[in-house]
């Protein structure tokens, strides 16, 4: 022994020393550049050294299959037929498989029928009980409940921002291709199409579809009408709500504006005030980054 | 053997007297937080799993050290932050109360992960705190089950920026510039289940109330119409129901008072057939603030303001009282 | 050294030991006929005698786990009483002869089984604080999760906590009319507190420091006491923890300390218990997987598979069952082993810690770390709460790339082929940092000075004290329950047992650094199966509302920290039988603390830590 077991663990220290300082001789300054494929080699199994992530100016990119907390997949805002349509028909499976029941499912009825609607007519996650376990996503039947990949949640204040809404939760289709490319198709093979399952199943059945689509614009009519005398008291939901059936038909996200009196339901409007804001911020940071 | 804990939780300590008379204060302020927030030394203090996490932010791939808090302290009067990390469970909050009092001034707490925030998953065990913040005042909660270190940093920035925005002429909500030492925070007593010292007053009433037959400890909830009434009242008391464990202007009992009255009316007014008075347009107004928590609106910060104002008088009047 | 299943001519099998005993003692032991039950019934006055014959004579040396269960109003098997249920192995290897005493639900007592294993100590105050159930013989029969003067025992089926809902989950008022109620407004305290109505809060006192601390003898006149040479000497009581950088965790330990020397140690837990069996009993059978991630949170992986074992012997008793294919069994021991690689060097790391190498080595091999969490990240989707396995298959298969996609601002992306990023973890990665560990610390002179010859325990007394994993390896006895009661493809891998006879922390260390090289072996020929198994399916058929056919299961695996035992019980009436109605884990971190006291007897102060570090604790399975 004789003091040389130790004078060999010093060597290996100074080994690592020496191995910090690879990365920087091997890219110089470039090695914080985008431009640069230094990367992947930092982060595999090639890489010498430490291998700093420099948080806020570098991240981490998440796997497809990275759990954070959910979110409810909605149509694209651009969709050709129904923009911003939930996903979501409220089975409740969510609700029964997750482990520690942070989801709360309001399931939508005909207000004149009392039938269920398949839509859900408020739906919370509350982010201080959930344990991003993924059984939600993983027992959907309809791919409607995804989990999301975006970790910067941190907050001020938890009893106004962790109990999350369906405004909060929901998240175009197209987000989940973005950050899903490959389960995406996966899905969509399972599926059939691009479509909701639902609405899958009605374009193959067809004619008979129709008077299916008809009738739940009905329904959805019906409610607008039911809720109306609720939002009375404002000027603007007076305004909108005797709209006729046929115009609301004609845009369905704009029935429930009659029904802002409630504040899981947004209007078709400050959904649009939303996503323009959304847009507006987007520009700017990337103005702010360019300049 | 006898702690006298009382005297070891005593943040008054006498000032020597070539100290006294010395102190300047001027409006620094921004000089004064950016080397305060660069020089953060969170307590080395690991609750459970989200622990590990921590370790792992602190290790060389996500090194917070790059943000001035590489100095983990193993005790709590070295320390600026306590980044609360795990499930606190009933049996550790009696410690960790004890180890946030003897912090030194300015202080900051992290509540990372679910747990520490809400309880998480295991929130409905019998031995679990559901939040720190029932006992403890949080600066910053980090969402996730766990969080990953990146969330964790994303945190921490959010903390450096909320020191960025504090002003030292301004006592709202940096208590430690005021005039005087601030309280300790009451230490919770383990007894037959833990009793947080504050709601003494309403255990003994609650106890009398069973004396004569009542109920004990339940609350009864609406029966239908709750979703429609619940969310409103809910937003409807935002920071006040946020700040009163930490203030403690307003008990427990108080708070949940106003906001059941709250629910009342909702539910009354919908009954009548009315949308829900002055709750929905709070309800249903924008999500506060841009995508960051710091960039709050003007509005946000001004509502605050008042609300922290409005504790002040009433702490001013209560003291009086 | 290879250990292979024993020869049952030689030892006799578990129907031989059964029969035995019940010749032995014909009036006292009993089948138990329960549907889906085994194992014998012994009547509770015979029960120390009945457990000596089957430690002595029938040579089951190792009490694995000893648990209760609540009948309350069960209904289907049995009238309400309680239950002690004893699983008791041969450490030549072999499956559990289980032995079960019952005893009244309002005077529950039993005889304490310390005098034949002591590893029953703390499994017994732990029965006592949960369930109530009170230990005629017991040396020091006290709460040891709760605290002293805690309003009745949680586990027991009809003491319900305040956030109580619903006796099973889904909870119905979550769907279809689910409101928003936080839990907390169902308290007027506003949290999960409940007290007895007649709360008499004038005399109101922390009770359980002052306990603890009469425990050590203090009160007691220490000033007659001299040393040897006449000089009259004190003792000095020294508390550690729950705070303490050393302790892994909220762990606490009070010592009463003569000089330097330890005279007496006593651990003190609890401060991370999270009612996990409470919740667990509760949960159905599929909500427990996520919940099984956080007991040992650094080995996510080894915990899901010792509970979906578990189940899968329950679901065995059924008809319709169909077992995991190969591939699902070929990915989960390589999701397990990687996470003993993972826990070894995390292990190992903070072990270095406490002896004084602060946070240098841990660094180091935090970074090897990371490459096999992004592997899990890119597999299960969490760095780690895996939630990996289901019953009778896996979340998913490996993906084809481990590829992460572009969501937030700054984004860089990681873009590997699965199959390659394993071959070179496995082949070149991860034995290179083995290598470097070996290299780095087995030669040092300073952790051979400290760690030779300090904390021993021999093999008798690790086997008495129930240790398990490289606690009891590092003692001599090759015990690895992956040879000696085989699971999953284990039979038909080749590795060796760890195993060092010197029982002091160095063995343990180097038990560490063998196995983690086995796991290496392990993986390599785990390589080649993942290839040829290519395209079979791993998913499970198990439905979330699934139900459990009824009857009792303990399924154990080999994790890092030693032997996790899972006991299960699917009882009451057929409806509800989608929640177990006792849900325990036999948590290596916890009863590997037993003999911590013993070994500490005698050293000095600074050896404390180590020895902690030495055992490899993690508080979330030690507190549950």
């Amino acid at each position: 022994m004789n003091g040389i077991g130790f004078v060999k663990g010093m060597l290996v220290t100074l080994r690592h020393f020496v191995n910090t300082y690879v990365d920087d001789l091997r890219y110089g300054f470039r090695k914080y550049s985008p431009d640069v494929d230094n990367f992947e080699t930092r982060q595999g199994t090639k890489a010498e050294g430490a291998f700093t992530v420099q948080y806020p100016e570098e991240k981490l990119a998440m796997p497809e299959r990275f759990r954070f907390v959910p979110f409810l997949v909605v149509n694209d805002y651009d969709h050709p037929e129904a923009p911003g349509k939930d996903w979501c028909t409220s089975c409740g499976i969510c609700a029964k498989v997750c482990p520690p029941q942070c989801i709360w499912i309001v399931r939508s009825n005909d207000p004149v029928t009392g039938r269920p609607v398949p839509e859900p007519e408020a739906f919370f996650i509350d982010i201080d009980i959930c344990m991003n376990c993924g059984f939600c996503a993983e027992f959907c039947p309809f791919d409607a409940i995804k989990m999301d990949h975006d970790y910067e949640l941190s907050s001020y204040d938890r009893t106004t921002n962790h109990v999350f809404d369906k405004q909060k939760l929901s998240k175009e289709f197209k987000y989940w291709k973005t950050i899903a490319p490959t389960r995406a198709v996966e899905e969509m093979q399972a599926r059939g199409g691009w479509e909701h399952k639902d609405a899958q199943k009605a374009a193959r059945r067809g004619g008979a579809d129709a008077g299916k689509d008809a009738k739940r614009e009905e329904v959805r009519a019906r409610k607008a009408e039911a809720a109306a005398p609720t939002a009375a008291p404002a000027a603007e939901a007076v305004a909108e709500a005797p709209k006729p059936a046929a115009e609301v038909k004609a845009e369905p996200a704009a029935a429930p504006a009659a029904e802002g009196a409630r504040p899981w339901e947004e209007s078709h409007d400050q959904r649009e005030a939303r996503k323009q804001a959304a847009l507006a911020r987007k520009a700017a940071r990337a103005a702010k980054k360019d300049g | 053997m006898e702690l006298n804990l009382a005297e070891l939780n005593r943040t008054q300590y006498p000032i020597p007297a070539e100290l006294q008379n010395n102190v300047a204060i001027t409006s620094l302020s921004k000089i004064y937080n950016w080397g305060r927030r660069n020089s953060m030394w969170p307590m080395l203090f690991g609750l459970a799993c989200c622990a590990i996490e921590m370790i792992a932010t602190a290790s060389s791939r996500f090194d917070f050290s790059r943000f001035g808090m590489e100095v983990m302290r193993a005790t709590p009067r070295q320390s600026d932050l306590m980044i609360v990390s795990g499930t606190v469970t009933k049996k550790m909050v009696v410690p960790i109360v004890r180890l946030y009092n003897q912090m030194p001034e300015p202080k900051y707490v992290l509540a990372m992960g679910a747990c520490a925030s809400g309880g998480g998953p295991f929130k409905e065990g019998y031995n679990v705190v559901s939040g720190i913040d029932k006992y403890l005042p949080v600066d910053v909660y980090v969402p996730g089950c766990p969080p990953t270190p990146q969330a964790l940093l994303y945190g921490l920035i959010a903390l450096q920026k909320k020191i960025d925005g504090q002003s030292i002429i301004t006592s709202d909500d940096v208590p430690w510039y005021g005039v005087g030492p601030s309280d300790p925070t009451p230490i919770p007593i383990l007894g037959p289940d833990i009793i947080d010292p504050r709601q003494m007053d309403m255990i003994r009433r609650q106890a009398e109330q069973a004396a004569r037959g009542g109920t004990f400890a339940v609350r009864e909830l609406p029966a239908v119409a709750k979703t429609a009434a619940a969310l409103p009242a809910q937003k409807a008391a935002p920071a006040a129901a946020a700040a009163a464990p930490a203030a403690g202007t307003m008990t427990p009992e108080e708070e949940r008072r106003a906001a059941a009255l709250a629910r009342k009316a909702a539910r009354a007014a919908k009954s009548a057939g009315e949308a829900a008075p002055a709750a929905a347009p709070t309800a249903a107004a924008p999500l506060p603030g841009g995508s960051k928590p710091w960039e709050e609106s003007h509005d946000i910060r001004e509502q605050r303001k008042a609300a922290a104002l409005a504790r002040k008088a009433a702490r001013a009047s209560k003291s009086e009282g | 050294m290879v250990l292979t299943a024993p020869d049952p001519n030689k030892v006799g099998t578990i129907e031989d030991a059964i029969a035995d005993l019940k010749a032995a003692f014909p009036n006292d032991v009993s089948d138990d006929k329960r549907e889906g039950y085994g194992g014998v019934i012994v009547s509770a006055d015979k029960l120390l005698e009945v457990a000596s014959y089957i430690r002595d004579t029938l040579k089951f040396d190792y009490l694995s786990s000893a648990t209760a269960v609540d009948y309350l109003g069960e209904g289907h098997h049995s009238n309400d009483h309680m239950e002690m249920v004893y699983h008791a192995y041969r450490t030549t290897g072999g499956s559990a002869l289980v032995f079960k005493a019952q005893t009244d639900r309002e005077k529950a007592e039993l005889p304490s089984l310390v005098s034949v294993w002591r590893g029953a100590d703390f499994q017994e105050r732990e029965a006592w604080d949960l369930f109530g159930i009170r230990f005629k013989g017991h040396p020091n029969l006290k709460r040891i999760l709760m605290w002293e003067g805690f309003y009745g025992h949680p586990m027991r089926k009809d003491w319900k906590e305040a956030f109580y809902e619903s006796e099973h989950k889904p909870f119905d008022s979550r769907w279809p009319e689910g409101h928003v109620y936080r839990a907390e407004e169902l308290n007027v305290f506003g949290s999960n507190v409940k007290y007895p109505s007649d709360i008499d809060l004038s005399r109101l006192t922390d009770k359980s420091e002052s306990d603890l601390y009469t425990g050590f003898g203090l009160g007691v006149d220490m000033t007659h006491m001299t040393d040897e040479n006449g000089i009259q000497t004190d003792e000095l009581v020294v508390n550690m923890g729950p705070h303490h950088p050393s302790t892994h965790g909220v762990f606490r330990m009070v010592m009463r300390l003569d000089g330097e020397t330890i005279t007496h140690l006593e651990p003190v837990m609890g401060y991370l218990h999270r009612n996990h069996e409470k919740i667990g009993e509760r949960n159905t059978y599929l909500h427990n997987i996520p919940f099984t991630d956080r007991l040992d949170y650094i080995s996510s992986m080894g915990n899901n598979h010792g509970y979906v074992l578990a189940v899968e012997q329950l679901l065995a008793k059924g008809a319709k069952y169909t077992p995991p294919t190969y591939r699902t069994e070929v990915l989960r021991v390589l999701m397990v082993e990687l996470s003993r690689i993972v826990n070894h060097l995390w292990a190992i790391g903070f072990w270095l810690n406490d002896l004084g190498a602060f946070f240098t080595p841990v660094l180091y091999f935090v970074q090897e770390r990371e490459r096999i969490l992004d592997f899990f990240e890119a597999v299960a989707g969490s760095r780690m709460m895996c939630n990996y396995m289901r019953f009778g298959g896996v979340f998913a298969d490996l993906p084809e790339r481990i590829k992460s996609t572009m969501n937030l601002m700054n984004d860089r992306v990681r873009d590997f082929d699965t199959m390659q990023f394993l071959q070179e973890m496995i082949n070149e990665r991860i034995p290179r940092t083995i290598d470097e560990l070996d290299e780095y610390l087995t030669n040092s002179d300073i952790v051979q000075s400290r760690s030779k010859g300090v904390g021993y325990l021999s093999a008798e007394d690790a086997i008495n004290f129930s240790a398990a994993g490289p606690l009891l390896r590092g003692s001599g006895v090759a015990y690895d329950i992956r040879r000696a009661d085989p699971y999953s493809i284990y039979p038909e891998l080749d590795f060796d047992v760890a195993v060092q006879h010197e029982g002091d922390m160095y063995a343990r260390y180097m038990v560490r650094l063998i196995e983690m090289r086995e796991s290496v072996r392990i993986l390599k020929q785990i390589l080649p199966r993942l290839e040829y198994t290519k395209g079979e399916s791993v998913t499970s058929s198990f439905a979330y509302s699934g139900k459990i056919p009824l009857g009792e299961a303990y399924g154990r695996v080999e994790n890092g920290k030693g032997e996790l035992g899972y006991y299960v019980v699917s009882a009451g009436d057929k409806k509800n039988t989608a929640n177990p109605w006792r849900y325990h884990v036999r948590a290596p971190s916890f009863i590997n603390l037993t003999p911590l006291g013993h070994m500490c007897r005698g050293t000095k102060v600074a050896d404390v830590v180590a020895i902690l570090g030495s055992i490899d604790i993690v508080l979330g399975e030690t507190d549950r």
